[in-house]
């Protein structure tokens, strides 16, 4: 089967620092895959690489076997993405969030309400429609994010963190839908996660992130036996090790974001 | 299209769903005609100038549409703050259609708040001289609303974060105000100030909108409108460059 997303040698730097480092991989169509780090690991720079949100520095990423910078309004169709931050716009409904959405991406008129209608409803808010996104709670949100990202019909769904700070009944919903849909549809799900036992639940193949650089990859049986370890967790600690890592948050940091206030560029 | 309509709806949703800044937004503007239109209407009739309320009326419609257009386009920041700027920016629709259907949004709020503001003066006592003339108004009202709200949208693609929110509102937004004339009448004043109000967009615009609804002009409404319709086109161009270069 064709790999869906196809990643080669990726590059991103910042300044002198290198947050991604020469980093390759594809996703097979269908396929759900974690990609899992320490904090700091590059993640979320990768994930806004294949979202063309960052432009790579070196490299080259393929969607559907589309070039994310040279045709990136074409990559933009093919996926859904839930960011790590919430992305909603608190002051609208949660049926304006989706009609939104629905329009920007072009979704025909005449199937625009039943579209929405069904996927609100397959995140369980359709109740809710009528309300400000700015009363939800997290987990409303995220789910809300879900469905929206859904709208369009994507090929992939990315998502950054997506279960972080949510209760484990919430976790546990958002992967029953997410899996079911997987299931029914071969969507290819790609997420970034720092709880490691739900990656070796639900995700086909994982790949971990260090320092910029992709120190493993595999099924989390592989990756176990590997390490010789019992958990995904034990083995993901016996490959980045330990120690903690500090993001670069220091007394400099306010300094820093003053000084970036006005863009020199 | 439709990518630019969207957009532009989401911007009149969020003006009319918050009722209180709606009506609070009316506050500053009935401040400085009750205080300033009535309280020098008669040092200024002394002067032989005539009705300071007729003179002034015009220049606070148009302090409305700056204040409401600059934050309209400053949003801009919050939206980058809050994460919502992301799920537009990954969107398959072109940073020009984003930051046009913005700028029209941000525009027609900002020329509502100015038609309000206008009917509010208008309740005070403020006599338009030519009804016919109203639509050459409106049309430099929205003219003033599109360059503010297209400035608010470059300066927020330049700022990071809200803490160069207060030096923009006292090193750009309070000077082209208090400079445009809105106030006082330029015929006059020293020479630097003259020169430094001709520079000042908000002077055309401020004389545009009082030359039309009252027929009292400083730079002639030919100057005026050229002036606008320059400053707007520019202004718009380089806003979308800009805005072209934000990254998320």
């Amino acid at each position: 089967m064709d790999d869906i997303i196809q990643a080669q040698n990726l590059t991103k730097t910042f300044k002198d620092f290198k947050a991604v480092d020469n980093v390759s991989f594809n996703v097979p169509k269908g396929e759900i895959f974690a990609f899992l780090g320490p904090n700091g690991a590059g993640k979320t720079t990768t994930v806004k690489m294949l979202t063309t949100l960052l432009r790579p520095t070196a490299g080259t990423i393929r969607l559907n076997g589309i070039d994310t910078v040279t045709n990136s309004e074409n990559a933009r169709k093919t996926f859904g993405i839930v960011f790590q931050d919430p992305s909603l716009d608190d002051e609208l409904t949660a049926y304006e969030n989706m009609e939104f959405h629905a329009v920007l991406y072009k979704v025909p008129r005449r199937e625009l309400k039943e579209r929405v209608e069904k996927f609100l409803r397959f995140v369980e808010l359709w109740d809710r429609k009528k309300d400000l996104v700015k009363t939800f709670s997290g987990g409303m949100k995220r789910r809300l994010e879900i469905a929206r990202g859904l709208l369009h019909k994507p090929e992939i769904l990315f998502l950054d963190e997506p279960t972080q700070g949510l209760d484990p009944q919430t976790r546990n919903k958002i992967w029953e839908y997410l899996q079911n849909l997987n299931k029914e549809t071969q969507i290819t799900i790609f997420f970034t996660t720092h709880y490691m036992e739900e990656a070796e639940q639900v995700a086909h193949r994982v790949a971990i992130m260090d320092r910029g650089k992709i120190i493993d990859s595999g099924t989390p049986t592989k990756l176990k036996e590997q390490t010789q370890t019992k958990t995904l967790e034990e083995a993901f600690l016996k490959l980045t090790g330990t120690a903690i890592r500090d993001e670069e948050a220091s007394g400099t940091d306010k300094l820093r974001s003053h000084a970036r206030m006005w863009r020199s560029r | 299209m439709s990518a630019i309509y969207i957009l532009w709806k989401r911007e009149l949703i969020r003006y009319f769903r918050s009722k209180a800044r709606l009506v609070g937004s009316l506050g500053q503007p009935l401040l400085f005609l009750v205080a300033l239109g009535f309280g020098l209407g008669p040092v200024f009739a002394k002067a032989g100038q005539g009705n300071y309320f007729q003179f002034l009326g015009p220049g606070v419609v148009c302090m409305g549409i700056l204040f409401t257009g600059v934050f309209a386009g400053i949003q801009v920041i919050w939206d980058r703050q809050f994460g919502f700027l992301k799920e537009t920016l990954v969107a398959p629709v072109t940073r020009f259609e984003i930051m046009l259907g913005k700028t029209l949004g941000g525009a027609t709020v900002a020329f509502l708040q100015g038609c309000f503001v206008l009917a509010l003066t208008m309740l005070l006592g403020f006599r338009v001289q030519h009804l016919y003339l109203i639509p050459l108004a409106l049309t430099a009202m929205f003219l003033i609303a599109l360059f503010f709200t297209a400035l608010g949208i470059s300066i927020a693609s330049i700022l990071e974060d809200m803490q160069g929110f207060q030096l923009i509102m006292n090193f750009v937004v309070q000077p082209v105000f208090f400079l445009s004339g809105a106030l006082f009448p330029l015929a006059g004043v020293v020479s630097f100030l003259s020169i430094i109000s001709s520079f000042d967009p908000l002077a055309y615009g401020v004389d545009a909108v009082r030359g039309s609804l009252t027929g009292i002009t400083h730079f002639g409404l030919v100057t005026d409108f050229t002036v606008l319709v320059v400053i707007s086109s520019i202004v718009l161009a380089l806003g979308s460059y800009l805005f072209s270069r934000v990254e998320a």
